[in-house]
């Protein structure tokens, strides 16, 4: 077959460009309407009114915030390692979005509908410590070098419980494929048979995008502002909108694993009217509300306690969750074919 | 068909030009970094090649967990350079050596008919598609063929976890640890002593 330039390259260039783009415009946008829910839902909890002066309520203070960082000086550190320093924001960014190209907003509204599906997001989400642990140790400095040291640990510890949090719910569904696991909770979201595991997983996510209570690398009440401590301008704009990309990424993820991603909660008239996408999108804002609730009502971990709580609690906890659901599901019968 | 050779060629180029500045870098954490990038593309090649599931483990083990701790290590070195150069001429017959039995191996089995039995080299760029997903089949021959084997790596890598933890465990007298039980079943009655002191003599 002859391969032609303008049907094998640029059509489906266009494509998949368009797709992406299609993907990552609302999520940015998204993200900054997080930003401003989270000060507005922070000023609530906290009896203060917030933002309120961009805009109707505020509403434009995120783009405000953002034009006003981007048009700031960029400054580097003499002292830094300077190819590294400026790339560690753009990794962050980047690896926050690349996860999106597996999440499947509705049925059939996928980027890229891959076989293992939440192995590559699992991969994605581990990758995002090396944005932090670059700016760390590039900055030169010794408060981000205390804060990559600490999120390095974190991560990699949180990171073994969601594995196998993953490995329960894939122990029931059958497969790696993200849509498969949206379909196989057609009779009941995963969240109810397997509730200890969706608090884990809850947590976890919490401690893998840096979150309070477990924001210690960037711990502003002992190593200044962490790793970012010497970021300015569009390399920390880069590393604000990553942390809350990867935050609805987390979310959405936690949404399709036990809340039944697009699937509304009752197969019934008024429910399965409404379309898919907007039962993810309500989800997912259900899930960013508790991440913000978390932030205003609990007061930050001490080190010590978060390695305590990730590897004596929630490892030996999921494991027997493991062990106990495929046990379960073998001795009743009901593993999927 | 032209993007996949394009690809191939992308992510095979990058793979040994930064396996090269890993052994060429001139600071050990740009070796560490060049080194991630190096896994990252083989999960690239592994992806081509149609393993997906290989592709996604190598991600999430080597690039996630194994070169994090990695990086972590060789951050925290208090690392002289010119004394690392020193070493250079000493060391360089015994890496030439090995550098050599390695291409000699590899240059065995492109020559023979080994590879030409095993399919190896023949390997087409595009990736094959398959009835079922290749995380089944390997499910379905690691825990079937491969049980014993599977098994005893298994507990080779427990063994070598117990004997780590043995080398780097000490217990330092003095270190004050949290005992959370404790500090929760503490209440007013027994967190409280109440002790009549007399005056001018105070507790004894």
């Amino acid at each position: 077959m002859k391969t032609s330039l303008l049907n094998d390259i640029i059509f489906p260039g266009l494509i998949i460009t368009a797709q992406i783009l299609a993907v990552v415009v609302p999520v940015l946008i998204s993200v900054a309407f997080l930003v401003y829910a989270e000060r507005k839902v922070l000023a609530l909890i906290q009896l203060r009114r917030g933002p309120n002066i961009v805009g109707p309520f505020g509403i434009l203070q995120s783009f405000a915030d953002a034009l006003k960082l981007i048009t700031k000086e960029n400054i580097i550190p003499s002292g830094s390692n300077k190819i590294v320093f400026i790339l560690a924001p753009i990794i962050t960014m980047v690896l926050s979005l690349a996860g999106w190209a597996v999440i499947p907003f509705a049925p059939g509204w996928v980027v890229s509908d891959i076989n293992v599906g939440i192995m590559y997001l699992f991969a994605v989400s581990s990758l995002g410590v090396y944005g932090i642990i670059m700016a760390g140790w590039a900055s030169n400095s010794q408060y981000p070098f205390l804060g990559a040291l600490r999120s390095a640990a974190q991560m990699v510890s949180y990171e073994v419980s969601i594995g196998f949090v993953i490995i329960t719910v894939l122990l029931c569904v059958g497969s790696l494929n993200l849509s498969k696991i949206v379909m196989a909770q057609e009779t009941v979201w995963f969240a109810i048979p397997l509730l200890p595991m969706f608090i884990i997983f809850f947590i976890s996510a919490l401690a893998e995008t840096n979150r309070l209570p477990f924001d210690l690398p960037e711990d502003e009440s002992t190593l200044v502002a962490g790793f970012f401590t010497e970021y300015s301008s569009a390399s920390f704009v880069l590393f604000f909108l990553g942390e809350y990309a990867s935050m609805i990424l987390m979310s959405s993820m936690t949404v399709i694993l036990f809340l039944g991603g697009w699937l509304p909660p009752f197969d019934i008239f008024p429910f399965n009217a409404i379309p898919g996408v907007i039962w993810f999108t309500i989800k997912i804002i259900f899930i960013l509300f508790l991440f913000i609730w978390v932030r205003g009502t609990f007061p930050r971990y001490r080190y010590d306690q978060l390695m305590r709580l990730g590897w004596k609690v929630f490892l030996p906890f999921s494991l027997f969750w493991v062990v106990a659901t495929s046990g379960f599901l073998v001795y009743f019968d009901m593993l999927p074919k | 068909m032209i993007l996949y050779s394009l690809t191939f060629y992308l992510f095979s180029s990058v793979a040994v030009l930064s396996a090269l500045m890993v052994i060429s870098a001139k600071n050990p954490v740009h070796s560490v970094l060049f080194l991630i990038l190096s896994f990252v593309n083989a999960s690239g090649l592994f992806v081509l090649l149609g393993a997906e599931f290989l592709a996604m483990i190598l991600v999430v083990v080597y690039v996630g967990a194994v070169a994090v701790l990695f990086l972590f290590v060789v951050m925290m070195l208090d690392i002289n350079y010119i004394k690392l150069r020193e070493g250079f001429l000493q060391y360089l017959p015994f890496g030439a050596l090995l550098g050599i039995v390695l291409v000699i191996e590899l240059g065995i089995l492109f020559l023979t008919d080994i590879s030409s039995n095993i399919n190896s080299t023949k390997m087409p760029l595009e990736p094959r598609i398959y009835d079922i997903e290749n995380t089944k089949m390997i499910g379905e021959i690691l825990y079937t063929k491969y049980f014993y084997l599977f098994q005893i790596c298994g507990i080779i890598l427990l063994v070598a976890m117990i004997g780590s933890i043995t080398l780097t465990l000490r217990d330092k007298g003095g270190v004050k640890r949290q005992n959370i039980d404790n500090q929760n079943s503490v209440d007013a009655l027994n967190a409280i002593d109440k002790k009549k002191v007399k005056l001018g003599e105070g507790i004894q």
